[in-house]
């Protein structure tokens, strides 16, 4: 079973409470349709599962099938320096259609940041490093595309479509209640 | 379904046309690893692209002075099309005629859809295999397995002198 070489740790952005039995992580590009698709879905997950489960968003841009793929995770990531990470990560997917540089700096006026900060950030690559760890770390736990999502650190092989993942989660959920039961 | 040739063989020799007007002999990257990704056809679905995602780590592969091929039964003006609409940056080798004679020595042809399996070959710098695997056809492989054996390859110096350097987690190793 293929499973997570790299743990969530400080540096990740983590959606939830940080006690929840069960940790969903997501390897994504803000310009994959599938991605886009997925968006709602995990949010109604964590809906449902509340407190049971805590979300993880980790870049995986094909650049060279998405030409924006990149410069918007590094958006996000400059976002994130502002602890606004997830309103970009929300605003990027929702608006995933005129995905682009006018976009980008559109959220950030939203969001009450700097569009010439966000400009120097993107023109010197000041996330650039930041954004293919993910990536690689995503390579080396055989992620093949995205969106991959790990469920406590095991691949889930379903598809994004909701009842599969409340599947994976549930069970995720039951093992962890029997392995505390030992 | 044949098997496909594993750790300690001879990697057979080759020449494909990689350009509609150049050939790629096997020899001439020796002294070098050499990745060999068999895939069934170009034009495959994009988001889960198995040659899109190798396109993303060319870098890591420089890291171990491995070269990068692909190979499949498509033609060469097909792969050059293929390349240039994906922004490929690695060769794509044309096994075209005798259709798949080179995938057939290296077990990795499916007979009855006259395509190349999904197989992966890390060859070290003596053209002898040191690892290879072949994926469920839909399944696209990643890269995982192809890193864990030239971080290997690298660490018994089979492959190269030196690794500039590895990503964090290129220590750890669990089974596949």
């Amino acid at each position: 079973m293929t499973m997570l070489k790299v743990p969530v740790g400080p540096r990740d952005h983590v959606l939830g409470d940080e006690h929840a039995p069960v940790t969903l992580v997501e390897y994504g590009d803000y310009e994959c349709p599938h991605c886009g698709r997925a968006h709602p879905i995990v949010k109604e997950v964590l809906r449902r599962f509340g407190s049971e489960v805590r979300f993880v968003f980790r870049h995986f841009p094909l650049t060279q099938i998405h030409p924006f793929a990149e410069s918007a995770a590094e958006t996000a990531e400059f976002a994130g320096a502002h602890q606004l990470f997830w309103k970009m990560h929300d605003g990027l997917f929702e608006n995933q259609f005129r995905l682009g540089l006018p976009l980008f700096f559109e959220l950030t006026k939203l969001l009450g940041l700097s569009t010439s900060e966000l400009q120097t950030a993107l023109e010197t690559g000041a996330y650039t490093p930041r954004v293919r760890s993910d990536f690689m770390g995503g390579i080396r736990s055989g992620v093949n595309g995205t969106p991959t999502f790990f469920i406590n650190g095991h691949r889930h092989d379903g598809t994004y479509e909701l009842a599969d993942l409340v599947l994976s989660i549930d069970n995720a959920l039951m093992s962890v209640s029997t392995s505390a039961g030992d | 379904m044949g098997r496909i040739l594993e750790r300690g063989s001879i990697a057979p020799g080759f020449t494909l046309r990689v350009t509609p007007d150049q050939n790629l002999t096997l020899s001439e990257l020796t002294g070098h690893p050499v990745v060999l990704s068999f895939y069934p056809a170009d034009w495959s679905p994009v988001c889960g692209d198995q040659l899109a995602l190798y396109n993303e780590i060319l870098d890591e592969f420089q890291k171990y002075h491995a070269e990068l091929v692909g190979i499949s039964v498509d033609g060469a003006w097909c792969h050059a099309a293929f390349a240039k609409a994906r922004h490929l940056h690695f060769p794509l080798l044309a096994d075209f005629e005798p259709k798949g004679a080179v995938a057939k020595k290296y077990g990795a042809y499916r007979e009855g859809e006259g395509v190349c399996e999904r197989a992966l070959f890390v060859l070290d710098k003596d053209g002898v295999i040191f690892w290879s695997y072949r994926s469920p056809i839909a399944v696209n492989p990643g890269a995982d397995g192809i890193l864990d054996a030239l971080d290997e390859m690298a660490r018994r110096g089979d492959g190269h002198d030196h690794v500039e350097s590895t990503s964090g987690t290129a220590g750890s190793r669990s089974g596949r």
